[in-house]
């Protein structure tokens, strides 16, 4: 649908010059749930702005399905976008805000009014319809927003962080109407957030970015369970690092020794890395506490935390490595460890993940 | 002695109540007694002799002050609404565009008529469109309108960029991104939001071509005077309280359009 090739973007010039997109590459499926996702600062919203026409690439090229966008200037170009800001019309109704896009086509006045109610309907917002855009709230202007994007039938629609402003529980619901309005009316969003757990919840695939670079694009399972690079294991969710020697490689499994001698397998994200020293990465909630002679790693249980929902075991483990595994917590049960103690720790064959250096 | 915790407070120096009551008498009691005289019986602009409105009517009937009151106002409305357009178009070039190369330069260009000194100006144009008189023998009141308008051209710049800057221009590009072209985005966008400030612009531009008299009386050809230029002329020769009389004019003119303007500025966004 949306092929990205070898964008780089720099902003000025000489000693001044900036590079916010270097190489970046992607290509989005149609009916997709996209999600640009980095910290602060990474280009997310700089590649979006390259596909509504804000800001033009220094080099690559951006296709929507086959046609060249860059030759287009913005208002040609059939992607909508929902600022960041919403960027609502302050000088007109609700109604007129969803009307814009409609009339800047040309359509025939009847079929703007009926659109635009079944925008107003779509976003449940058609009590407001005559209302101005600044008496309304935070929340309805974030429906705003998305009905006026949603109403010209854009190919894609490209969404910057459009539930930052919102407080907590107003954005889980939001996050909820987001995802049924893309299944219902079946456009592809591109959507921008540096919220891990709202990209884990709503995308159908994820682009991982840092510092203008993608480092990993992958379903939100495979991301979070299978993470390609330090940055990646470490920006979503927890995760323990442990240096390793991979001693034989398979085809996407590699056999590992640990430091403390014992030997496992380990997925490889890279089915060209060798054999060597490698990093390894271990979800918390992938590794358990073991006392017998299974365990892989041994150390001294520095911290037990309890934190409702789980408890977090600290290790502090023979080469000096912390390491931390989560348990979920059953009603009844007494806490079997005490701080102090010795502590294995075990985790099954192929859940760690040998990580991209 | 109570020690004063206060921050530095200038209002209460000594002699600060003084000096600024000094200038504000400085200020305004020359046009107060402007104005008082305007409404003498009398002929002299120095002895009170009762209250009449005898030289506004003999302004208002004198032909000299018609024609010179009607050119003012002509060359005042063509000027502003020159410059107001231009000061548009250059207000979105020096805001709505990616900073390009030399746009400081640019800025400065713009503002030139305010850093130049008016006679400098006014010499430069003399001779300028003396050449173009000599080479086209026109000598119609374009020579007026394209000076002043060139001069007005900062004043109603300042307001619009001013308010240009305070708009969201992810508004604009809002407008861009549902098909709106740059023109249509300019008429359904920008101007509702940016009239204020264009209509302040246009105000202050007109103020200030009604009031020159510097680049006026060296640009003008035989007999287009303009009401500042005609009162200059009248104080060479015998001074009445008709001069006192357009003064207040002016003046109420001047302020209506002054508080207009601040009005517009405060017009929320
Ligand atoms: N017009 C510009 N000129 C110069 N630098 C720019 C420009 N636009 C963006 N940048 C820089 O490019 C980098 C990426 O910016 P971008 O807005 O894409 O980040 P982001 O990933 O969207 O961050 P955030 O999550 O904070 O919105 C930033 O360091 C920013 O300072
Ligand atoms: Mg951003």
């Amino acid at each position: 649908m949306i092929e990205i090739s070898n964008i780089t973007q720099t902003f000025g010039k000489g000693r001044d010059a900036f590079t916010a997109l270097r190489d970046v590459s992607l290509t989005i499926r149609e009916n997709e749930f996209f999600t640009l996702l980095g910290p602060s600062g990474c280009g997310k919203t700089t590649l979006l702005r390259s596909i509504a026409g804000f800001v033009y690439p220094t080099a690559g090229t951006i296709k929507l399905q086959g046609e060249d966008l860059l030759t287009l200037p913005p208002y040609s170009r059939p992607v909508n976008t929902v600022f960041q800001s919403y960027a609502l019309f302050p000088h007109m109704t609700v109604a007129q805000n969803i009307a814009f896009g409609l009339e800047m086509l040309n359509q025939p006045g009847a079929q703007v009014k009926s659109s635009v109610n079944e925008m107003l309907a779509l976003v449940q917002m058609t009590d407001m319809a005559d209302r101005k855009t600044s008496q309304i709230s935070g929340g309805q202007q974030q429906r705003v927003a998305l009905a006026r994007a949603l109403a010209p039938k854009p190919k894609v629609l490209l969404l910057d962080e459009p539930l930052s402003a919102l407080d907590f529980k107003l954005r889980k619901e939001m996050q909820i109407e987001l995802k049924r309005l893309q299944t219902e009316t079946g456009i592809t969003f591109v959507f921008v957030t540096h919220d891990q757990e709202e990209a884990l919840t709503m995308s159908d695939r994820i682009a991982v970015m840092n510092e203008g670079r993608i480092l990993q694009i992958d379903a939100p399972r495979a991301i979070y369970d299978h993470p390609a690079e330090r940055f990646v294991a470490d920006f979503i969710g927890e995760t323990n690092f442990l240096e390793v020697d991979v001693l034989s490689v398979e085809a996407d499994d590699a056999t590992i020794k640990l430091t403390s001698g014992a030997t496992t397998t380990a997925r490889r994200a890279d089915t060209n890395s060798a054999t060597g020293q490698a990093t390894i990465a271990v979800r918390p909630e992938h590794a358990t506490l073991s006392d017998d002679a299974s365990a892989l790693l041994r150390g001294t249980l520095e911290d037990v935390i309890y934190s409702g929902t789980d408890t977090h075991y600290h290790i502090r483990l023979q080469d000096n490595c912390r390491f931390v595994v989560r348990k979920q917590n059953h009603p009844g049960t007494m806490e079997a460890h005490t701080v102090g103690h010795q502590a294995g720790v075990f985790f099954d064959r192929g859940v760690a993940q040998i990580l991209r250096d | 002695m109570p020690v004063s915790t206060r921050q530095f407070d200038i209002r209460k120096q000594p002699g600060f109540t003084l000096i600024a009551v000094a200038c504000f008498l400085l200020l305004y009691l020359p046009i107060i007694l402007l104005v008082v005289y305007s409404f003498n019986a009398g002929k002299s602009i120095a002895i009170w002799e009762g209250f009449s409105l005898q030289w506004y009517e003999s302004a208002w009937q004198n032909k000299a002050i018609q024609d010179a009151a009607i050119r003012s106002l002509i060359l005042a409305c063509c000027a502003s609404a020159i410059a107001t357009v231009a000061a548009v178009m250059a207000a979105l070039a020096t805001t709505r565009t990616a900073a390009f190369k030399g746009s400081s330069f640019v800025f400065a260009i713009i503002n030139q008529p305010l850093m130049v000194p008016e006679i400098v100006t006014a010499v430069a144009l003399l001779l300028f469109f003396a050449i173009i008189k000599v080479a086209t023998g026109y000598t119609g009141m374009w020579y007026l309108i394209i000076a002043h308008s060139a001069f007005c051209i900062p004043f109603a710049y300042m307001p619009i960029r001013a308010r240009l800057q305070g708009m969201d221009f992810s508004l604009e590009q809002a407008g861009a991104d549902l098909y709106g072209k740059p023109s249509r985005v300019f008429w359904r966008i920008t101007f509702p939001q940016l009239w204020p400030g264009i209509l302040a612009g246009a105000m202050l531009a007109f103020v200030i071509s009604l009031d020159d008299v510097v680049i006026t009386e060296f640009v003008k050809s035989a007999g287009q005077d303009t009401l500042p230029t005609y009162m200059l002329g009248q104080l060479r020769r015998i001074v009445t309280p008709e001069v006192n009389a357009i003064s207040t004019v002016l003046l109420g003119i001047s302020v209506l359009l002054v508080a207009g303007f601040f009005f517009l500025s405060k017009i929320r966004k």
